[in-house]
């Protein structure tokens, strides 16, 4: 059964169809990523089944249930978790804290106990920074825990954003262009992270990407939108030589001339 | 340049005997001034601000608290029964402390700009002032019609049942407002939050019809006081009274009571904020005030958050409230006017936003500018105009000098130019918001600068 499956969503900004009909379907333990030029909907169709977004129409169904009508917050509960395109840490927190921040869903902490400081509040604090320092070095972060988080270069924050994502233990993660404004070595280096979260967490990966190296390298299913709209769908061998795919990326004389070692 | 000459300075005494020297020559100096004279502003600054030295210190944890409970429960209350202005000002900076320590919970620590903070302090002084007085029993009498000799509805020690009450009235005023203006953001939450501060002093300035609730524009006196203990009156005398120099009465004692009962309160109210802020709630908070939309990704529950933060704000400010009531045994609408709210708020922004010494300091600051500072100032220059001193150089006369130009009246401009100031020279406040530094197992020693 599909982890994640939405059928015919659909998401209107007044008269303009920001995606259109989209049928979907994740399989759980996969790598897969969303491609498409700019404005063909990915990132809506992130928000979309995040919740940030109320679907327009159609059904999107996480795990068995449906997640239509339900709050961001309630969607991250079920296990989605996500990054933002444009970095979105708690500028003001510490790095621990921001990873600490990831796990409020499963921290229990009755008023009581927070107020009396009972051990059982102690021992769930303490070993959730335990948890928070692991996931930090996980990713790649040392001794950086107590610097804020606005401090970081600029890698080390795409980095702690996915630390903090983890910390949910999500089933489903969701990356939203994980690898803009890298080097090479940094975006190899991320690469490798993603793979492993997959391998080493069984966590699925659901990702946003315009760097073709990284797409092509990691995904095992690729799904390709443009004007809203899922036009080609297949592994990354069937997408480089999709005629559709190569119009939507480089116009429709590129298809006759088969310019497409330039998509890759 | 000063500013790093001063911290070498500073440096320089803060490390071995030094910090409990100074504090203890910084106390003993305030005591000794205000001591001889009782009149001055200045030894009353000396001694309040060695609560400062106390903080910025580097001392011995004990001997910071022994020092702390000294200055706190012994010196301040004997001086203040020799001069009770000052004892009436610890008490202003003690109350509005609470409230600035109460809107700092929803302005610093869940970012949610609330201009009508004042309403919640109101709910709690009205609660009180209409169970502790005889308002009930002049429900059908237009204000000033109240016949005279009417009991009082409750008996004084209900006080104390009411200052829970009013937690828990004030917090559900708090999620009252909260429901409707949450999906609201900055600016919108901002002017929504100041109607409602209105409307509330609107209410209570108009409740006294067709049910005379409020007693109107008149407010509501006298309100009860919680019954005074006769053996603690004589016991302060007898370990005090030689100190004191007179007898205290049982109105001084009132005054020390209810200083004694705000001071509980903001220890208990400085106890609970730390711990919630350290815990998971106090994250989500910080979280909501820098990302909205990230905190919410990342499963906190919004709405539910932002009603906590309301909640408890506004709770502390209600307990405050009964407080003022009893302390004043008198309440009218004017008490609650937006500038209040505004004033509490320049405290929270002036001492750090998200800050807890700095809502205190805030606080502090703001309430001896106003009652102290500016009063002095009022006082020397009305002094001036009497006499028949001329400014020399333009050879004016200060007598002709316009009543307008009175520094008490200034209150506004002050304000507006703390705010303006420390938005450009220092905009995270006197005493900024710091990260609690963590122990980290299996994390290399972080490297301070």
């Amino acid at each position: 059964m599909a982890l994640l499956e939405t059928i015919n969503v659909m998401k209107v900004f007044g008269g303009l169809t920001a995606i259109n009909k989209v049928n979907f379907q994740l399989e759980p333990g996969r790598i897969v990523s969303i491609i498409g030029p700019n404005g063909a909907g990915k990132t809506t169709f992130f928000n979309t089944l995040t919740g940030i977004y109320s679907p327009d129409g159609g059904e999107i169904n996480f795990n068995g249930r449906s997640l239509v009508g339900l709050r961001p917050d309630q969607i991250a509960a079920r296990g989605i978790s996500r990054t933002f395109q444009n970095i979105r840490l708690f500028g003001e927190m510490s790095v621990v804290e921001n990873i600490l921040v990831g796990m409020h869903v499963h921290l229990r902490q009755s008023p009581l106990a927070t107020l009396l400081h009972l051990r059982k509040f102690k021992a769930e604090e303490a070993e959730a920074e335990n948890k928070a320092v692991k996931l930090m070095q996980y990713v790649g972060l040392r001794g950086v825990g107590n610097e804020l988080a606005k401090n970081l270069p600029y890698g080390a924050q795409r980095r702690l954003e996915i630390a903090r994502a983890l910390a949910a233990d999500p089933l489903l993660l969701l990356l939203d262009e994980p690898a803009a404004g890298m080097n090479p070595q940094e975006t190899e280096d991320v690469t490798r992270l993603f793979r492993s979260i997959r391998d080493d967490r069984g966590i699925t990966i659901l990702l946003i990407e315009h760097d073709m190296r990284v797409v092509m390298n990691i995904s095992e299913h690729i799904c390709v939108m443009d004007y809203g709209e899922k036009i080609a769908e297949g592994t990354p061998a069937e997408i480089r030589s999709n005629p559709r795919v190569i119009e939507a990326y480089l116009g429709r004389g590129a298809v006759a001339g088969q310019h497409e070692e330039k998509l890759i | 340049m000063i500013t790093t000459g001063f911290r070498q300075l500073f440096d320089r005494f803060n490390h071995g005997l030094w910090p409990c020297a100074i504090i203890i020559g910084h106390t003993l100096l305030g005591t000794f001034l205000v001591y001889s004279t009782p009149r001055s502003s200045l030894a009353f600054l000396a001694l309040v601000s060695s609560f400062f030295s106390l903080y910025y210190f580097k001392a011995d944890t004990r001997f910071k608290i022994v020092a702390g409970v000294l200055l706190a429960l012994v010196v301040i209350p004997v001086v203040g029964v020799r001069n009770i202005f000052y004892l009436e000002v610890i008490f202003q900076i003690c109350v509005f402390a609470a409230l600035a320590l109460g809107l700092n919970i929803v302005v610093g620590f869940a970012g949610l700009l609330d201009l009508g903070y004042v309403a919640f302090y109101a709910v709690g002084a009205y609660l009180w002032a209409f169970f502790g007085s005889q308002q009930f029993y002049v429900l059908h009498f237009a204000p000033g019609t109240q016949p005279s000799n009417l009991p009082f509805l409750l008996p004084g020690d209900a006080f104390y049942l009411f200052m829970f009450l009013a937690i828990i009235v004030a917090a559900i005023t708090g999620v009252f407002l909260g429901l409707p203006v949450l999906r609201l953001r900055g600016d919108y939450l901002a002017i929504v939050t100041l109607g409602f501060g209105e409307v509330i002093r609107v209410l209570a300035n108009n409740l006294d019809k067709p049910l005379n609730f409020t007693n109107g524009p008149q407010g509501i006196t006298p309100i009860q006081r919680p019954t005074m203990p006769e053996p603690l009156v004589d016991s302060f005398n007898n370990v005090f009274g030689s100190l004191i120099g007179h007898q205290a009465s049982i109105a001084d004692m009132y005054n020390v009571m209810f200083y004694f009962l705000a001071l509980a309160m903001i220890i208990v109210i400085i106890f609970v904020t730390r711990r919630i802020d350290d815990s998971k709630i106090g994250r989500a908070w910080t979280a909501v005030r820098e990302d909205e939309t990230a905190a919410i990704a990342m499963g906190i529950p919004l709405v539910r958050m932002k009603l906590a933060a309301f909640a408890m704000g506004a709770s502390f400010a209600g307990v405050m409230g009964v407080l003022l009531a009893a302390s004043r045994t008198f309440i009218s609408p004017e008490s609650f006017s937006f500038m209040q709210s505004i004033g509490v708020l320049t405290m929270v922004i002036l001492g750090g936003s998200g800050s807890i010494p700095g809502a205190i300091l805030g606080a502090a600051t703001v309430t001896l500018l106003n009652l102290q500072i500016l009063q002095g100032f009022s006082l020397y220059l009305s002094e001036l105009r009497q006499s028949d001193a001329v400014i020399p150089l333009i050879n004016f006369a200060w007598r002709d000098l316009s009543t307008q130009l009175d520094p008490a009246k200034y209150q506004r401009l002050l304000f507006g130019l703390i705010l303006i100031l420390m938005m450009i020279f220092r905009p995270g406040g006197l005493i900024p918001a710091k990260r609690r530094k963590r122990r980290l197992a299996g994390e290399e020693a972080v490297t301070e600068q």
